[in-house]
């Protein structure tokens, strides 16, 4: 069992790096809005097809042939970024603009709406054009790593971890060192003084959206590479998770949801592959999402501002 | 100018809505599966609530519809009757929610969990599944148990209601419907699962036969029998949401619903009156459950997922939460499109294809867009229409007749001395 256990924290940590990225976007909106948006886990979808739809073009085309992987992978990650960073801010505009200051629960309804119609909007086309809606991605990088004599990492996985971490810490500076990301920090703590100061809010809320999502789509396609097999309906399940890591790390924290995003993934890959063993096989992998849920509502319960988030007390 | 137009407007006038009944009636009795006629008939029950008539005379009328009219003119076809009982259930199923999402505010997004616990709970026990953890070979049930397992459904189910709620209601808005939503997901994966290391629901492969209701002897398996039963329920239902709006719980839920502090600070306990909403909802959804499941005699988790708590989500919110009408009026209009319009719209489609008019790929096939066409309504009504196409009337107290009343005379306190106040002005 325990000659396992490497190659599990490898397979843990490429998944809770991809859900770290798509936490991001959870916690960035949170933090400005307070809306969950919901659709979220679809831009994802959205940018794992966009991807997939890229290469496999590319591929047909002869264009893949000798080009390198890593410029290939590059430039497919720039066009989903930039595709589903429109797409993002579409949505804000469309569905979440006109609701500010309605009542909470009318932007979550219309975000549910968004997602829904977003799983249908890739089925239909993908059933168009293609004549199914899973679709294989071609893979760009087959190689692996053997790590001493336990377990071997592959290369696609490492390159989503790198990837995933190089946009963290773009992330980061971002929002700490110029101006629009003290612009972001300020409409998130208090509107109305933001826009006193100056601060042209709705366009900040945009500029939120576009990043948010903009990261999301780009985490669709490191997915892709990862798994191969995609379906319109990978976001939504996904998309759970990582609000579930943002919850964890604190939402409307950055650092709280990349380290909630990381934990929660190592959880999952770990009771996924010992909770079938350590229970006899009472309860097996098939219970692993039952165990991110279950996390959920525990944090939930009992530290509700997360890790590392900080409490609020309600005000009168 | 539109608006005032709509205010003059008093109501359908009752000789048009007769036409309308009879006309219909009359068309779907003559022509053989016409499925206007039969939308004809279904859409006068909104005809009737709009009809400029006294109570008693529209509760009649809408009464003569639904127990003669509907099962003596379609009742000889087998299919209309299940769409006319497919309809009930979800309509039942709808006022469930609208205690939970409309009179108290919270959104539910697991809800079908509710409804998974009844339509096990009989379907465990009255097929020789039981036999599998319970010893003594006692199982299966006969078809009389049909009927005191509407009570056992309804405790399972808010038993599953309280269980769940005593958890999860501590965290409220938004936070609530993730975790509700988690929940659903968990009892479905659990149902999907618990074949070993008991085997409980036989996992994947579900339960069958579950038997027919019985009573007296009579069988009762066909769609003709579940409409009669399925109605039953929900002049129940709809007599408990009515009962319960207006009684001291109801006006607790919509406090708590408008401002959580507030109601708090007049002394209504937050938890009790959540747990109640989420238990009473809970409980209509188990009943329904052992309806459905006598009514297909099979089921497995595929018939719980979040589609389903989503589908009966746009339903409560479509027709206008916390409104009886409303709700009613969704739940059927969503039905009805589901399991009639896009069928024959894509029937429609298919013919056009077989006569080579259109190619139509077998993914684009209009029967399997129900996630486009909830995703549009939901945006749709949140946009411009929050409160749905029948808003919930709030119930008004008439000031004036409560101070001319003989027995509001000495108690009307400061109320009586404002209204003096302004009428020595207005003089």
């Amino acid at each position: 069992m325990i000659n396992i256990l490497p190659q599990v924290l490898v397979d843990g940590l490429t998944l809770g790096f991809m859900y770290a990225v798509v936490a991001l976007g959870y916690t960035m909106v949170y933090g400005i809005l307070e809306i969950i948006n919901f659709a979220h886990g679809d831009i994802f979808m959205v940018g794992a097809f966009i991807g997939t739809e890229v290469l496999l073009i590319s591929d047909a085309l002869g264009a893949l042939e000798g080009m390198n992987p890593f410029v290939a992978l590059f430039i497919t990650l720039i066009i989903a970024m930039v595709l589903t960073g429109a797409l993002g801010v579409g949505i804000e505009r469309v569905a979440y603009r006109p609701l500010r200051g309605a009542p909470r629960l009318v932007p979550l309804i219309s975000a549910i709406g968004v997602s829904f119609l977003l799983q249908d909007l890739v089925r239909f086309t993908e059933a168009l054009a293609r004549n199914e809606f899973y679709l294989n991605s071609p893979a760009l990088f087959t190689g692996s790593i053997p790590l001493g004599s336990i377990a071997t990492i592959p290369t696609k996985g490492l390159i989503v971890i790198v990837i995933a971490i190089v946009m963290m810490i773009a992330l980061t500076l971002f929002v700490n060192k110029t101006k629009w990301g003290i612009a972001m920090r300020a409409v998130a703590q208090d509107q109305s003084t933001a826009s006193l100061m100056t601060i042209n809010v709705n366009k900040v809320i945009m500029l939120t959206f576009l990043i948010g999502s903009s990261l999301g789509g780009a985490t669709g396609v490191l997915f892709a590479q990862n798994y191969g097999t995609i379906d319109p309906y990978i976001g939504f399940i996904l998309g759970l998770k990582a609000f579930t890591a943002a919850v964890l790390g604190g939402i409307g924290n950055l650092r709280g949801a990349m380290i909630g995003g990381v934990l929660l993934g190592l959880l999952e890959s770990l009771s996924g592959a010992f909770m079938g063993p350590l229970t006899n096989g009472a309860f097996g992998a098939e219970y692993k999402d039952v165990f991110a849920f279950s996390i959920l509502i525990l944090v939930l319960l009992f530290k509700p501002e997360g890790l590392f988030g900080e409490a609020v007390k309600e005000k009168v | 100018m539109a608006n005032l137009a709509w205010k003059s407007f008093k109501g359908i006038p009752l000789v048009f809505t007769l036409i309308w009944i009879v006309a219909f009636s009359a068309a779907l009795y003559l022509m053989d599966k016409s499925v206007i006629a039969f939308l004809g008939i279904l859409s006068s029950i909104v005809l009737v609530y709009y009809t400029n008539a006294s109570k008693t005379i529209k509760m009649v009328i809408g009464a003569v519809v639904l127990l003669l009219i509907i099962p003596l003119v379609a009742g000889e076809n087998r299919y209309y009757m299940e769409v006319a009982s497919q309809v009930g259930i979800y309509v039942a199923m709808a006022l469930g929610l609208n205690i939970v999402v409309g009179f108290a505010g919270l959104l539910d997004l697991g809800y079908v969990a509710f409804f998974a616990a009844g339509a096990y709970a009989y379907a465990i026990f009255s097929t020789s599944q039981a036999n599998e953890f319970i010893a003594g070979n006692l199982f299966p049930l006969s078809g009389e148990w049909f009927w005191p397992f509407l009570i056992v459904g309804l405790i399972v189910a808010a038993i599953f209601g309280i269980l769940l709620g005593l958890p999860v209601l501590r965290v409220k808005g938004d936070y609530l419907a993730i975790v509700t939503l988690g929940f659903g997901e968990i009892i479905r994966i659990v149902f999907n699962n618990l074949d070993k290391p008991i085997n409980i629901t036989n996992g994947p492969q579900g339960i069958t036969p579950i038997p027919s209701p019985e009573l007296f002897g009579i069988k009762m398996g066909t769609p003709f029998y579940f409409y009669f039963i399925v109605l039953f329920v929900i002049a129940f239902i709809v007599l408990a949401n009515i009962r319960f709006e207006h009684s001291r719980l109801g006006r607790a839920w919509i406090a708590v619903r408008e401002d959580e502090l507030a109601a708090q600070s007049m002394g209504i306990s937050l938890l009790n009156t959540k747990l109640a909403a989420f238990a009473l909802g809970a409980s209509f959804a188990g009943v329904v459950g052992v309806i459905f499941a006598a009514k297909q005699t099979f089921i497995d988790p595929t018939s719980f997922t979040l589609m389903e708590s989503i589908g009966i989500l746009v339903m409560v919110i479509l027709g206008g939460s916390g409104s009886i009408p409303g709700v009613v009026l969704g739940a059927a209009f969503v039905t009805i499109l589901q399991v009639q319009l896009l069928k024959e719209f894509s029937n429609f489609l298919h013919g056009l294809q077989n006569a080579g008019i259109i190619s139509l790929p077998n993914q684009l096939d209009p029967s399997k867009f129900q996630r486009l066409i909830f995703g549009i309504m939901l945006i749709l009504v949140a946009l411009y229409r929050p409160n749905g196409l029948i808003p919930a009337k709030r119930k008004k107290n008439d000031l004036d007749a409560i101070k001319n009343s003989e027995f509001g005379k000495e108690k009307l306190g400061i109320l009586g001395r404002l209204s003096q106040l302004t009428s020595g002005k207005q003089s």
